[in-house]
């Protein structure tokens, strides 16, 4: 087995873009979840809006690219208002159930048949992302040594993507320790205690549901942009409980924590990824195929979430005090 | 020959549907193109050429599946052309896609899949055929195992020409169907919400289980071999030889099998993960987050082992439709039905009559209070794990005989579940039933307007609708909501 191969597949995803995208979906539920106790299961929801905001807007109706990003930004926040309107006033798992569902119902509308014109159907849409790689100011070539070479795209990508997760990070820890970040915290360990300071507990609590579907929905754009299509059924609800596995690997309620997480998670998973394809390569597994690999990776994230769930709530960086509170 | 062709058909259904499953995340190794000229059918035998500018890079010719996949240089634009002269007769290239692909961008280590779509002559975009317009998902290369067709029910023998009035009447028969069946799963998911506190992102996965359990034991020629022994013994004797044949059936023993096995599952997921998750005080938020991660774990250990395809029972599947009135229903979907009109009495008079079923309702009431009259809390949540895995596993079944199964009905009937149970109100072991059936119905009957793929999103639509109007649903009380 070549550990050398291994390691280098990675490290390479470990710091490639699906784990800055993923930091920054996860940054989003950051706020959901670890700063104002909401259970948002439908994270994959405003990344699917991100998304098709991006390239229905270019790709349909020949609009520029920010001007898409700025339309799934507003599909963003118009999301988190019909999520939180019916639920942030009821039970968490009321909001829970309800941002599943409507993440899985958004997918199915992207995907409907009599919207192909507008949405490109199943098949998605295409070359909508060329203005981002146009503005590239790299000049093309190979960046960095040996086995952890970057070309100019993904270098631009590269960087784009973890400057958007730095600017999200810092707008985070700037948010979190304001007055607005207490009342927040306040929220999460005692919503009735809040209640009864004044504060207007379902319009913060709506305030943080768009603020994290925001970043939801630029780590949407960003993945779309650097797959350079979209189809619906990368939406699944699986991406969700990804991001909840790396929030919480991470650590939720810290700044650093999705990014922290989304970089073990992904070189972790790379890992036992590559790990698995040389050992069925060359035959000494024989009972799983390639095409099963994918399968086994999903379970052992569920597996991660469970085991990290039961003996280590706070995760690699987390406040245990803060972790156990009981959210209502 | 007439049974023959159908099985033929089906067989080509299932094989149109089958889709590899793979990962979210991005690929490794050669960039290559590819892709599998499926719909209508797989077809052998068609030359698909890539250019580069005007240098030709490759050929492929589809396999016995129809796949082709043609090796790369490197990332760059291509173009792919699919050669019409090698379409057989029978076929046509459709207008979208066409036969040629320009602009095709392949990024570095990207296995890009490229789409050709063949039709019937005569048979144009304006009237698609079901599995062209709601099959296709295989088209990108973090694809997942499932496709188009995903919790999109067909109600059957709905001709377009029909009137409206039998339209309704055969969309509520078949939205009554839908209904119950959710409605089966959902009983045990609402119990043990009831009893627990806890919401179980798992019962989905359960479903598919039980379906899939049924789907292993069915083809067991130990049932089979009993099946013949004693439809020889008795098929002379009055009544009983039928009735016991019917019994007997491979297809009826494996759902008593998967039934049993479901309550198991139930059984064991208490006892060994839940029991010991309460005694450890771990706040229900984090057995949410468990439960979620059981799911995930439960439903890939499923697809690793049956594989991602849609598979359909051997048995009860070709029936002639009997018709009742305007109405025109399988004899397997009638018995569906009757059987599940059936178990929902039993269950509510197990919960209305019986002492365990008093135990779980007053548990479900006040977990301390019943505690401290006596009532064994611990093994009267157990029976309630049992009864919900097993009517989810019967669930199971009869979405799987009424449908297909594949290892993502489960997680699609729990949406579904999920919205009957809020609709008739968390907790209650009734509402689940009820809210199953006006599920079902909307369901069903808003096909009559709306595409039949947004069926389902209409049902969660009813849920939302209820959160907003009515929060603690139809038959719940008001203090249960905080």
């Amino acid at each position: 087995m070549d550990i050398l191969q291994v390691l280098a597949d990675a490290t390479r995803s470990a710091i490639g873009p699906v784990a800055a995208v993923y930091a920054l979906a996860a940054i989003g539920l950051n706020m959901h979840f670890g700063y104002t106790g909401l259970l948002n299961f439908g994270q994959v929801g405003f990344m699917l809006v991100g998304g098709y905001g991006v390239a229905v807007s270019v790709s349909t109706f020949g609009l520029p690219l920010w001007a898409g990003i700025l339309v799934g930004i507003a599909c963003a926040v118009a999301l988190a208002l019909l999520l939180g309107v019916p639920t942030l006033r009821l039970r968490a798992d009321y909001l829970a159930i309800t941002t599943i569902a409507v993440a899985e119902v958004a997918r199915l509308v992207y995907r409907a048949e009599f919207l192909r014109d507008i949405t490109g159907g199943v098949y998605g849409l295409q070359g909508f992302a060329g203005g981002f790689y146009d503005l590239n100011p790299f000049p093309s070539g190979r960046y960095g040594f040996g086995w952890l070479a970057f070309n100019a795209r993904d270098l631009w990508m590269m960087t784009v993507a973890w400057g958007l997760v730095l600017l999200a990070s810092v707008l985070m820890w700037l948010l979190v320790h304001s007055p607005w970040g207490r009342v927040i915290k306040g929220i999460r360990e005692d919503e009735d205690a809040v209640r009864s300071l004044g504060k207007n507990v379902f319009v913060y609590k709506m305030q943080s549901l768009v603020l994290g579907g925001v970043f939801g929905a630029l780590a949407g754009a960003m993945l779309v942009v650097n797959q350079q299509t979209i189809t619906p059924d990368q939406f699944m609800p699986q991406v969700t409980f990804y991001l909840w596995a790396i929030l919480l690997l991470g650590g939720a309620g810290r700044t650093l924590g999705p990014v922290l997480g989304s970089v073990v998670m992904w070189f972790l998973l790379t890992a036992s990824d590559s790990v698995l394809r040389q050992l069925t390569s060359s035959g000494v597994i024989t009972f799983i195929t390639n095409s099963e690999i994918g399968g086994i990776r999903h379970a052992l994230v569920g597996v991660a979430l469970v085991v990290l769930i039961v003996f280590r709530p706070q995760g690699l960086i987390g406040n245990r005090k803060e972790m156990l509170v009981n959210v209502k | 020959m007439r049974r023959r062709l159908v099985t033929v058909l089906l067989a080509v259904v299932a094989a149109i549907l089958a889709t590899p499953a793979g990962a979210v995340a991005d690929t490794q190794g050669g960039e290559t193109l590819n892709g599998q000229i499926r719909k209508p059918e797989t077809v052998e035998g068609i030359d698909i050429t890539v250019f580069q500018g005007d240098e030709e890079i490759g050929t492929a010719t589809t396999d016995s599946e129809g796949r082709w996949e043609v090796e790369l240089p490197g990332p760059g634009d291509y173009r792919v052309v699919l050669d019409e002269e090698s379409v057989p007769d029978e076929f046509v290239v459709a207008e979208r896609p066409g036969t040629e692909h320009t602009d095709v961008q392949v990024r570095p280590g990207q296995q890009r899949t490229v789409i050709f779509v063949l039709e019937y002559p005569g048979q144009q975009e304006s009237t698609p055929s079901p599995t062209q317009s709601e099959d296709d998902s295989a088209g990108e290369s973090s694809g997942s195992g499932e496709d188009g067709t995903e919790g999109v029910a067909a109600a059957p023998g709905v001709s377009a020409n029909s009137s409206f009035g039998t339209k309704v009447l055969q969309l509520t028969v078949a939205g009554l169907l839908y209904g119950l069946i959710i409605a089966i799963s959902a009983v045990g998911l609402s119990l043990i919400f009831g009893t627990t506190g806890l919401t179980n992102f798992a019962h989905g996965d359960m479903v598919t289980f039980g379906a899939l359990m049924a789907l292993l034991f069915s083809g067991m020629t130990l049932f089979a071999d009993v099946h013949t022994a004693i439809t020889g013994l008795l098929s002379d004797v009055w009544l009983l030889g039928p009735v016991l044949g019917f019994v007997f059936r491979p297809m009826v023993l494996a759902t008593l099998v998967a039934i049993l096995l479901g309550g198991l599952l139930g059984a064991v997921l208490e006892r060994f993960v839940w029991r010991p998750l309460r005694r450890r005080n771990v706040a229900l938020i984090q057995m949410f987050i468990v439960s979620i991660g059981l799911a995930m774990v439960l439903r890939h250990v499923l697809l690793v082992a049956f594989g991602g395809n849609r598979i359909t029972y051997p048995d009860f599947q070709l029936q002639e439709a009997m018709r009742l009135g305007p109405v025109a229903i399988t004899p397997r979907d009638l018995t569906i039905m009757v059987l599940s009109v059936l178990v929902l009495v039993g269950v509510a008079a197990l919960l209305q009559f019986t002492r365990v079923g008093k135990a779980m309702r007053a548990v479900s009431d006040n977990r301390d209070l019943a505690e401290s009259s006596g009532i064994n809390v611990d093994r009267v949540t157990l029976y309630v794990w049992t009864l919900g895995g097993a009517l989810s596993a019967l669930g199971g079944v009869f979405y799987g005989l009424n449908q297909v199964v594949y290892w993502q009905m489960g997680f699609h009937l729990l949406l579904l579940m999920f919205a009957a149970v809020i609709l008739g109100g968390l907790g209650t072991a009734y509402g689940a039933m009820v809210g199953g059936l006006v599920i079902g119905l909307v369901a069903q009957l808003s096909t009559l307007w709306f595409p039949s793929q947004l069926m389902n999103a209409w049902a969660l639509g009813i849920m939302i609708i209820m959160l907003l109007v009515r929060p603690q649903g139809i038959l719940g009380r008001r203090e249960r909501v905080g």
